[in-house]
């Protein structure tokens, strides 16, 4: 799978299929200010389809958002790469990540995982934050807006 | 009035000349140019020490976070090393991309050989090095990082040491390799296992006789004389942690640049807020310096009398200046939000830092601290200058 993730990124991102597993529910959950882009992403990467993701998590501000989506871009991507395509740390697309559940994704980024080098950002994020990065990197992460 | 006139004449006469020849391209040096990454734009700035401004920018580099650059030994070129594999080859006098190639899918540095003819890649993805040849890209060895059952390893901090030679280690494998390619078509691997867990980054002394690689695993880092090869690979100051937890760690340290200062060298600690002092003769730890942050550059300036410490998030918007005399901080500036990286200017009288998140490189001088220029640049992050073209493990 990382191999083919590495040869053509884009392409796989585009052509994949939503996550069937989940059980269905409208999305409403964006702030006008994110949910252009975010309904854009939907469309182009995933279909009209991935709207109906499970038990949306509330988004956070705009502000906090806009922090939180340069933070995982910039910050998590020194090892995880700014595209998310993985360095140092693991990819973090959609692809790779769509087999483990969302709630062991938050624990991973809130604690960390010991004897690893992922350290646990739970002094810079709360749960809430922290579950709606995960269901961000599982739909396929927003780019900072400029 | 007539004289005067007869004097503006002349004066006209005497500078045709001039004007003639500035419409000739204007000769120049690249001594003091230099290459800033533009990490998220995939963009590098060519710019000047002297006149601290950017004289062009070239595009098409695809994604740089995290990229790395080597320059040719005429100082022209500038090889760019990618997150995506990508290896540009770029003409700093020109302005302009002379060759891109996709290498790998997931590279964050190489090295260039002593005789200038080959350009080696570092890859996490395929992990192993690839080597080029350094006018046309053409390439000429790959070199598989395989350990254990058929794994490949991801490649880091790697160098080049004299003889055509390149050292590096292996992330996974906890190995330090020296791969040979004076016989670019046959090249030798020598390799060293259990030298540490997890390696994240190397360097090798300004003489290109040691070779250390930082340990994320433990505390200590793997040292080789490279000189004695055979008496294999040594631990250094291990156990600096002395059994304290350790603080969660948000970005790997880079060993990259020159920590050695005289007969010291400088280190980051990892997940501690210290710089690791050690003596190159007997490599014991000779002091240790407390912090602002976790360490990410620890780099000297080049006459070592001062050595410069950037940070770790969340304390990335701080940098500090030990005094290598008295083995004290004597200075703690703000440059900007997230300062990812340091670089002298040939001689140290200016220091260059780039602020990612206020999008701009700041040029402070280094006996007053005073800051001498503010440039602007789009997430900026490596800064690197021609004279590295000259160095041993640059």
């Amino acid at each position: 799978m990382q191999h083919l993730l590495a040869t053509h990124p884009r392409r796989r991102l585009f052509q994949l299929s939503p996550p069937a597993t989940k059980p269905s529910r409208e999305g409403v959950f964006f702030l006008p200010s994110i949910r252009i882009g975010l309904a854009v992403l939907a469309l182009g990467g995933l279909g009209a389809g991935s709207l109906a993701l499970a038990q949306e998590p509330p988004a956070p501000s705009p502000e906090r958002s806009r922090e939180l989506i340069r933070m995982v871009r910039q910050d998590c991507g020194s090892c995880h790469g700014l595209t998310l395509r993985g360095g140092l740390g693991s990819p973090l697309l959609p692809e790779t990540l769509r087999d483990k559940p969302p709630d062991g994704l938050k624990h991973t980024i809130l604690l960390g995982r010991p004897g690893t080098a992922m350290p646990p950002w739970k002094t810079f994020l709360n749960e809430a934050e922290a579950d709606w990065i995960v269901a961000q990197l599982l739909r396929g992460f927003p780019e900072e807006s400029k | 009035m007539r004289k005067a006139l007869r004097a503006w004449c002349w004066a006209i006469l005497a500078f045709l000349p001039l004007l003639a020849w500035s419409a000739e391209p204007t000769l120049r040096g690249t001594g003091d140019l230099g290459v800033i990454i533009e990490r998220s734009a995939g963009r590098v700035l060519i710019v000047s020490t002297s006149s601290n401004s950017i004289i062009s920018k070239v595009e098409g580099l695809g994604d740089l976070s995290h990229a790395s650059v080597v320059f040719s030994r005429d100082a022209r070129y500038a090889y760019v090393f990618g997150r995506d594999g990508g290896l540009s080859k770029v003409d700093i006098l020109r302005g302009t991309l002379e060759k891109r190639i996709v290498q790998g899918g997931n590279s964050i540095g190489g090295a260039i050989s002593q005789n200038g003819r080959l350009v080696a890649v570092a890859n996490y993805e395929p992990g192993g090095l690839k080597v080029f040849t350094a006018d046309t890209l053409e390439p000429v060895a790959d070199i598989p990082a395989a350990y254990g059952d058929n794994k490949l390893s991801k490649v880091v901090g790697i160098a080049d040491l004299p003889g055509d030679r390149f050292i590096y280690s292996l992330f996974d494998a906890d190995q330090i390799w020296i791969a040979d390619l004076r016989d670019p078509k046959a090249p030798k691997v020598e390799k060293f296992s259990n030298i540490g867990k997890a390696p994240y980054d190397g360097l090798v002394t300004p003489d290109s006789r040691h070779y250390m690689a930082g340990l994320f695993g433990e505390d200590g880092i793997a040292l080789l004389d490279t000189w004695q090869p055979e008496q294999g690979v040594k631990r250094i100051l291990a156990n600096y942690g002395r059994g304290e937890e350790k603080l969660p760690v948000y970005k790997m340290p880079h060993l990259r640049g020159w920590a050695v200062a005289g007969h010291q060298v400088y280190l980051p600690a990892i997940g501690r807020h210290e710089v690791l002092v050690a003596d190159t003769i007997h490599w014991k730890e000779t002091a240790r310096i407390a912090v602002r942050g976790q360490p990410v550059f620890v780099v000297a300036r080049p006459d070592g009398r001062q050595v410069w410490v950037n940070f770790a998030f969340p304390d990335n918007g701080f940098v500090q200046v030990i005094d290598t005399l008295s083995g004290k901080i004597v200075q703690t500036l703000e440059p900007g939000k997230a300062v990812l990286h340091l670089e002298f200017t040939p001689r140290g009288e200016t220091v260059w830092a780039s602020a990612r998140d206020d999008h701009k490189v700041l040029i402070y001088d280094t006996a007053s601290f005073a800051k001498l220029a503010e440039l602007p640049a789009d997430s900026p992050s490596g800064i690197f200058f021609t004279s590295r073209a000259h160095r041993i493990g640059f």
